[in-house]
């Protein structure tokens, strides 16, 4: 097989990968298109471990190691990111990523820190007394 | 087409049963099917990141894995393949599902999935896209692959070079899943003992079930991540 097939296709799927997570709004949305991003990586790693392991004599396999490696390791930053989405969510009431805007720079400095954070916190005030209510 | 030969001639004694009998792109039956299944998994990835409807993204994505899961039969990588079935479609495509539906996603069209710089977006992929392939075939023109003989990727020979050679990392990815487990968990019981007082925490004397596989954290965190939300 030509090592161009698969490298190539690794590429595309890397970009797409790429335009998810620049485009994307929701981060659920976000960390699909980071695991396409992965699996482009693990197919070109698993390629030139095919193509190392049959052009020389002595390998280590160490593309599919790591390929096995990335897949765990994927598999627990999923949990992990679903985690913090989840507790965002919990929080805020939104996974838009958008509107995750505490950290930003170049904003108003006395705009809507102060209001929005007393809003926040009574928000979350009213939150506890419904879980209380619910349970 | 001398330098080409020269390295042609230079792939052959490096791989010794390859690179003679090869035309341009060389169709043989197994790339036919590598192009194929290819073109699925890259359009079920397209499909992926541009619908508006969320639970069809993640069914879509479900396709693009399985079909990569292919890809790596093909290459005769075969413990890979089933890894990647058993891990990522059995087990990360129903956690994003469960995030998805926690997060009380629209079921219908959600007119907000792609922010507004999808434009700036676009054009960032596609750039990257073209300077890769790009790249990538410029440089691996006159590369071929072996796949004749034994599987490359065999149970036996992945399991004896990752127990022969690289069981340090191996041991260390187990204690990092590890972290990742109880992270998860301390995720979710935090915020949950935060928003929830301590007579209602007290009344439901919840213990999360501690199970052995590596997608258990966050399987783990969304009960209590439900339990919160509500």
């Amino acid at each position: 097989m030509h090592l161009a097939y698969p490298a190539v296709l690794s590429a595309l799927l890397f970009c797409t990968g790429l335009y998810g997570v620049l485009a994307r709004r929701n981060a659920i949305l976000v960390l699909m298109s980071v695991e396409l991003m992965l699996n482009a990586v693990n197919l070109n790693l698993v390629a030139f471990d095919v193509w190392l392991s049959k052009a020389a004599r002595e390998t280590l396999h160490s593309g599919q190691a790591l390929t096995l490696f990335t897949i765990t390791i994927a598999a627990a930053e999923i949990g992990i990111g679903l985690a913090i989405v989840l507790a965002v969510y919990r929080n805020r009431g939104t996974s838009d990523i958008d509107k995750l805007r505490d950290t930003a720079e170049g904003r108003a400095p006395d705009g809507p820190d102060g209001p929005d954070s007393t809003d926040r916190t009574a928000l979350t005030a009213e939150e506890t007394e419904k879980a209380e209510a619910t349970a | 087409m001398t330098p080409a030969l020269t390295t042609a001639a230079a792939t052959a004694a490096a791989t010794p049963t390859a690179a003679d009998g090869h035309g341009f792109l060389s169709p043989s039956g197994v790339e036919i099917a590598f192009l194929l299944v290819g073109l699925v998994t890259l359009g079920a990835a397209l499909v992926t990141v541009t619908t508006r409807q969320l639970v069809h993204a993640a069914l879509w994505l479900v396709v693009a894995l399985g079909g990569l899961a292919v890809e790596y039969l093909l290459l005769t990588a075969e413990f890979i393949a089933w890894v990647q079935v058993l891990i990522y479609v059995g087990s990360v495509v129903v956690l994003l599902l469960f995030g998805l539906m926690l997060t009380k996603a629209p079921i219908g069209r959600s007119p907000d999935a792609d922010s507004g710089n999808r434009w700036a977006a676009l054009t960032v992929a596609v750039a990257a896209a073209a300077a890769l392939v790009w790249v990538v075939v410029d440089a691996f023109r006159t590369t071929w692959i072996d796949l004749d003989g034994a599987a490359a990727g065999s149970t036996r020979v992945t399991g004896a070079s990752l127990f022969r050679n690289w069981v340090l990392p191996f041991e260390a990815l187990s204690v990092l899943l590890l972290a990742a487990l109880v992270g998860a968990i301390v995720l979710s019981r935090k915020a949950k003992a935060t928003t929830t007082a301590p007579a209602a925490a007290a009344a439901t004397p919840e213990t999360p079930a501690t199970s052995p596989s590596p997608a258990a954290p966050a399987a783990d965190g969304t009960p209590g991540a439900k339990e919160g939300a509500r």
